[in-house]
């Protein structure tokens, strides 16, 4: 296994500037979520506007690979509508989960094609997921909470 | 190469077929990673094979010869480990499945307890803010459960037992004190002496979880004059699924039985059953019969080399890492910087690198460390620290393989271009 594959130029481009990092207002949903086996944590907030991501804000701490997630999933999710981001989300773990056997579709993930080497390290793919399941949660929270509002 | 006092540590690396071994790439094997699972020696496979092979029999029960041979060599392990440790009685160690479940025990048990061990409210339970998991959370649920107040010794800046505040938190509602001897995290020995006579002081039970201690240096049981002390197999050259609590006599007959089942028992009828005196009282069902054989053969094969010997040459090298890794410009070593009442756990952050990410380039290079927070996140917290790479060191670990880890943080440092 080579450390290359895992630790990609635009990897470790994210992590040394995460983009849209930091807590912002305003936000339907904020979710914390750890990984217990290695400690990482992320706080992030979602703000939805009717169909839209219009932001998604975090406060994460760990190795490169969640943090450059947490950025990436930034770029990916925010402008596109709900539908669109769990879309993603989907075709994010699946090449996370595909043992490196999966090929990236770059017009759909773009600078997560690069996670695509992380596959191959079974004990790093939780790293990579971390951002994108707190993502998850705080979504869905999000839009239950819009969906109540309207009844 | 061969220390001051005979201790030849390629001659013990034979001893170590994995050690030989070749990783990814064709880099040699640099296992920095005992104080989470140390490596076995031939002796200690071979004699768990033999047992498998020869001897094999449920233990205690069976009537024939096969039986015989495994009871005699089941318990033939438990007085091996009773003299290894100098316990004042062979019936006073008891074989769980590991250390955790060994503390688990002494906190239910005291859980169920009534009388004079009972736990009320307003009673107290002192740990530390060094503790693995397995000592803190037991505890934390001991005290939800019997509405007692769980406390705890604080760290200095220098990652010791802040005892400045001893003789308060020490007091006539203390309980239980409960305390590593040598930490995982930061490689810590603490001041057992001083903890024990406070809290013998006031009365109160001490428990000393001895995991990191037992491989490390010679234990005397009998001199130390804790009450339960609890170790596990797998950090001590042997092997997985076994644990040992020594508790004493007097407690072990007080205590109520924490598992209910084979073994464990007298008589039984189906309204009540009276239990065996310990330590079967403890050890229901069959026992992990060939892992206490194979903690029997490691606690023989460390005897062989002299505990002296093994502590001497943790000192040692442990020294040399300290200085070695001292040079590493953004590299600061969480915990005491000398090897000084110190283990060979020596744990770090390196300035612009994530430890995960250490020890992924590490490991690249064929050396293994642990990353994480080696389930000591309170005392991570305490150093306001997320997590660490921990380097740890034992009886075979040579000057070539810290040279090696000196110079795979520095080439990680490279990679990740913080220098």
């Amino acid at each position: 296994m080579n450390v290359d594959a895992l630790y990609q130029e635009i990897i470790l481009d994210h992590y040394k500037n995460p983009h849209g990092s930091g807590l912002r207002d305003p936000f339907e949903a904020e979710v914390h979520h750890v990984n217990p086996t290695c400690g990482d944590e992320i706080t992030l907030r979602v703000h939805v506007d009717g169909e839209t991501v219009a932001d998604v804000s975090y406060d994460a701490e760990g190795c490169s690979i969640s943090q450059a997630a947490a950025s990436v999933l930034n770029d990916l999710v925010v402008g596109k509508t709900v539908t669109e981001g769990f879309a993603l989300l989907d075709e994010f773990q699946s090449l996370m989960q595909g043992r490196g056997q999966v090929e990236p579709d770059e017009d759909v993930l773009e600078d997560a094609i690069a996670f695509a080497g992380v596959a191959q390290f079974p004990a790093r793919v939780k790293c990579a997921l971390l951002p994108w399941m707190a993502w998850k949660d705080a979504t869905a929270q999000a839009v239950a909470q819009e969906t109540e509002e309207k009844a | 190469m061969t220390a001051a006092g005979g201790y030849d540590v390629e001659k013990v690396r034979e001893d170590f077929p994995i050690l030989g071994r070749t990783m990814a790439g064709g880099r040699p094997l640099v296992y920095l990673d005992s104080a989470n699972t140390s490596q076995k020696p031939t002796a200690v496979v071979d004699a768990m094979a033999e047992h498998y092979l020869r001897h094999n029999a449920n233990v205690a029960r069976a009537m024939h010869q096969l039986g015989a041979e495994a009871t005699m060599a089941f318990e033939g392990a438990r007085d091996t480990i009773a003299a290894f440790v100098n316990a004042p009685s062979r019936d006073e160690i008891v074989f769980t499945k590991n250390a955790s479940e060994a503390l688990n025990l002494v906190a239910n048990t005291f859980r169920n307890a009534e009388g004079d061990l009972a736990i009320r409210p307003g009673d107290e339970i002192v740990t530390t803010e060094l503790e693995h998991h397995s000592n803190i959370v037991p505890w934390q649920l001991l005290a939800q459960r019997t509405g007692a107040t769980l406390r705890w010794f604080g760290l200095t800046d220098e990652g010791r037992l802040d005892l400045s505040t001893i003789d308060e938190l020490i007091n006539e509602r203390t309980r239980i004190v409960t305390v590593a001897w040598v930490s995982n995290m930061l490689g810590t020995v603490n001041p057992l002496d001083v903890i024990i006579a406070r809290a013998h002081a006031v009365g109160a039970i001490v428990v000393v979880d001895a995991s990191q201690a037992v491989p490390q240096m010679p234990v005397d049981l009998t001199a130390l004059g804790a009450d339960v002390v609890v170790f596990t197999g797998h950090k001590m050259v042997g092997p997985t699924g076994i644990g040992v609590l020594w508790g004493r006599r007097s407690l072990l007959e007080e205590l109520p039985p924490f598992l209910g089942g084979g073994e464990m028992i007298e008589t039984v009828t189906m309204e009540r059953s009276t239990y065996a005196p310990p330590p079967a009282k403890f050890e229901a069902g069959t026992p992990p019969i060939v892992q206490a054989i194979g903690l029997g053969a490691a606690a023989d094969y460390l005897t062989g080399l002299g505990m002296d010997a093994v502590a001497a040459h943790e000192r040692e090298i442990t020294a040399y890492a300290l200085k070695r890794m001292g040079e590493i410009d953004g590299l600061t070593v969480v915990g005491p910087a000398e090897a000084i009442e110190r283990g060979g756990a020596v744990s770090f952050t390196l300035d612009g690198v994530h430890p995960h990410d250490i020890s992924q380039l590490l490991d690249s290079y064929g050396i293994a460390v642990r990353a994480g927070h080696h389930c000591a996140r309170p005392a991570h917290q305490r150093f306001g620290v997320q997590a660490t790479t921990r380097a740890s060191f034992y009886l075979y670990t040579t000057h070539a393989e810290i040279d090696a880890l000196v110079e795979g943080i520095v080439n990680t440092q490279k990679y990740f271009k913080v220098v």
